[in-house]
């Protein structure tokens, strides 16, 4: 691997980034807009007074996490994007650049990425709410964040796989994915809040341990370092599974000679 | 030398054969026509050559090496340009130059960029949108950065396609200066004969994936004793066309008797 043909690539990203107005927005528009959303909703909740539940910080943890699981998934799969839109990925390909490389470099940038949307939600969250997540999490964010970073890279990988498999029109489908797997992460309710068929679809997704360890730290303060393994389980097994299945797809637009056709 | 080394190369796309068994050498510093009307397997051969496109059989040898288990290390000598294939619209012109400079792992790369810029003629442009640039400036934009590593092989797929012909004829006029001053080896494909002609010290000529004929611009004129390439063209690709009427024509006759 060589560092060079990874700068390039971030100099690429930061130039496309750096005035484009509709790129700034995808990164903190929506975060912002959830956690205002959130924000407000949670905040009337816990005037309905029920219980003892601590619903501002359930919620405000729940949502801050699922952007940032967004975040990082959106980083893979809309660098790789950009490329095909532009019929870059063949300049790209034509010089000596790895697909490991081309890789590392969207993973750097989900993971800048994270980092600057978790420090503008984190924020305003503290300003508005006055929900400290760093209070909150302490240490445990940081094998929280790392949990949904991985969890995000997968989920790139699997959704830029199909891109390259289907072409661009499957982007819609694509994205929906993510949607698509909200209900079964346990991100707003415990995994008892489904119905008991549906618990097996929770517990393959690696997101679920991180959404009900946060819940369990905020409970009763203890690390529930079980639901941790299992994430970390569950998503060395996803990363693998996805990477192996990026390069067949890549390997097969080679076989047949469709690198300059994805838009088609 | 032989800089390539092309045996029995192959291409199917499901039904279509698109490059049937071709073998070739590139020698040293020379330009090399690879000339054949749409459809002939121009395209798929270079990308053949570039390891986008995995061949279905058949082997290419890089400067002495096997292409695909030496990628890495051929590509650094290697560049491609083809006014089908610009550069990001997104970024600026010295943006973009600056972006593939370092993909490259260019060592002085203001230098690089400010010699290429004068060479190609696009200083005057190096702040502007790429996307804002004419047909003419986008192809010289694309020589520029197919110059950034110094390459040892060019491929170039139809470098002057679409342009005006007083612009066509300037950028042929850069590619042979480059050559000479360089000694790259270039492979040049093109259906236009006047200009493969003029530019070109070898001709590949290729139709249907074969290669039908191949020579100097000047044997083949000679060979096929017309005046110019043109002529040459027309004579062999309707040979081929002619020929397989006759095929077709045979087992016709064969499948009614
Ligand atoms: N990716 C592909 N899938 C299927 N057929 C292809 C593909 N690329 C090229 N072809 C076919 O292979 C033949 C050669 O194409 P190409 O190499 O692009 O020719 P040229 O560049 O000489 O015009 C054509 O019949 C073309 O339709
Ligand atoms: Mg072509």
């Amino acid at each position: 691997m060589k560092w060079h043909r990874i700068k390039a690539l971030l100099i690429r990203y930061m130039y496309l980034n750096k005035r484009s107005l509709p790129r700034l927005m995808d990164i903190f528009y929506w975060p912002v807009l959830d956690l205002l959303l959130w924000g407000f909703l949670s905040f009337y909740l816990e005037k309905l007074n029920m219980g003892n539940l601590n619903v501002v910080t359930l919620l405000l943890g729940a949502i801050i996490f699922w952007d940032l699981l967004s975040q990082s998934q959106r980083a893979v799969a809309v660098s790789f994007l950009e490329e095909v839109w532009e019929k870059n990925l063949l300049n790209l390909f034509v010089a000596p650049l790895r697909i490991s490389e081309f890789l590392v470099s969207t993973i750097l940038i989900g993971f800048f990425r994270v980092i600057l949307v978790g420090l503008v939600m984190g924020s305003l969250g503290l300003l508005f709410y006055h929900f400290n997540i760093i209070g909150q999490f302490g240490f445990y964010l940081i094998i929280f964040l790392l949990n949904l970073l991985i969890f995000g890279w997968s989920l790139g990988l699997l959704i830029i796989g199909f891109i390259l498999r289907f072409g661009t029109s499957a982007q819609i489908i694509a994205f929906g994915f993510m949607v698509l797997i909200q209900p079964f992460s346990a991100v707003f309710y415990p995994v008892s809040a489904l119905p008991e068929s549906l618990r097996y679809i929770a517990y393959i997704l690696p997101s679920t341990y991180v959404f009900e360890g946060m819940r369990a730290v905020i409970a009763s303060s203890a690390f529930p370092w079980s639901q941790l393994g299992l994430a970390l389980l569950t998503n060395a097994i996803y990363l693998v599974l996805t990477c192996w299945f990026f390069y067949r797809m890549f390997a097969r637009i080679k076989e047949k000679g469709t690198i300059m056709r994805l838009n088609d | 030398m032989y800089i390539v080394e092309v045996k029995n190369l192959t291409k199917k796309f499901r039904s279509v054969t698109a490059v049937d068994g071709i073998s070739f050498g590139l020698p040293q510093g020379k330009i090399i026509g690879l000339l054949g009307p749409n459809g002939a397997g121009k395209t798929t051969t270079i990308q053949m050559l570039l390891d986008l496109i995995t061949p279905t059989s058949g082997s290419i040898r890089i400067f002495g090496k096997e292409l695909h288990s030496h990628r890495e290390e051929i590509l650094n000598k290697v560049n491609f340009s083809s006014p089908y294939v610009s550069l990001p619209s997104n970024l600026k012109v010295w943006e973009n130059l600056n972006v593939f400079a370092n993909l490259y792992g260019v060592k002085n790369i203001k230098a690089k960029i400010a010699e290429l810029s004068d060479l190609f003629g696009i200083e005057d442009f190096m702040q502007k949108m790429t996307s804002l640039l004419s047909t003419g400036q986008l192809t010289r934009l694309n020589l520029a950065k197919a110059f950034l590593n110094d390459p040892e092989l060019l491929l170039l797929d139809e470098p002057t396609a679409s342009l005006d012909p007083d612009i066509a004829d300037r950028i042929r006029k850069m590619l042979k200066k480059v050559q000479q001053d360089k000694g790259v080896t270039i492979l040049y494909t093109s259906h236009n004969m006047v200009e493969v002609e003029e530019i070109c010290d070898q001709i590949i000529f290729i139709n249907k994936g074969r290669i039908v004929d191949e020579g100097t611009p000047t044997e083949l004129v000679k060979k096929y004793g017309h005046r110019d390439m043109n002529d040459v063209f027309l004579t062999i690709v309707r040979e081929g066309e002619a020929k397989e009427l006759v095929v077709d024509i045979k087992k016709h006759t064969n499948e009614v008797a």
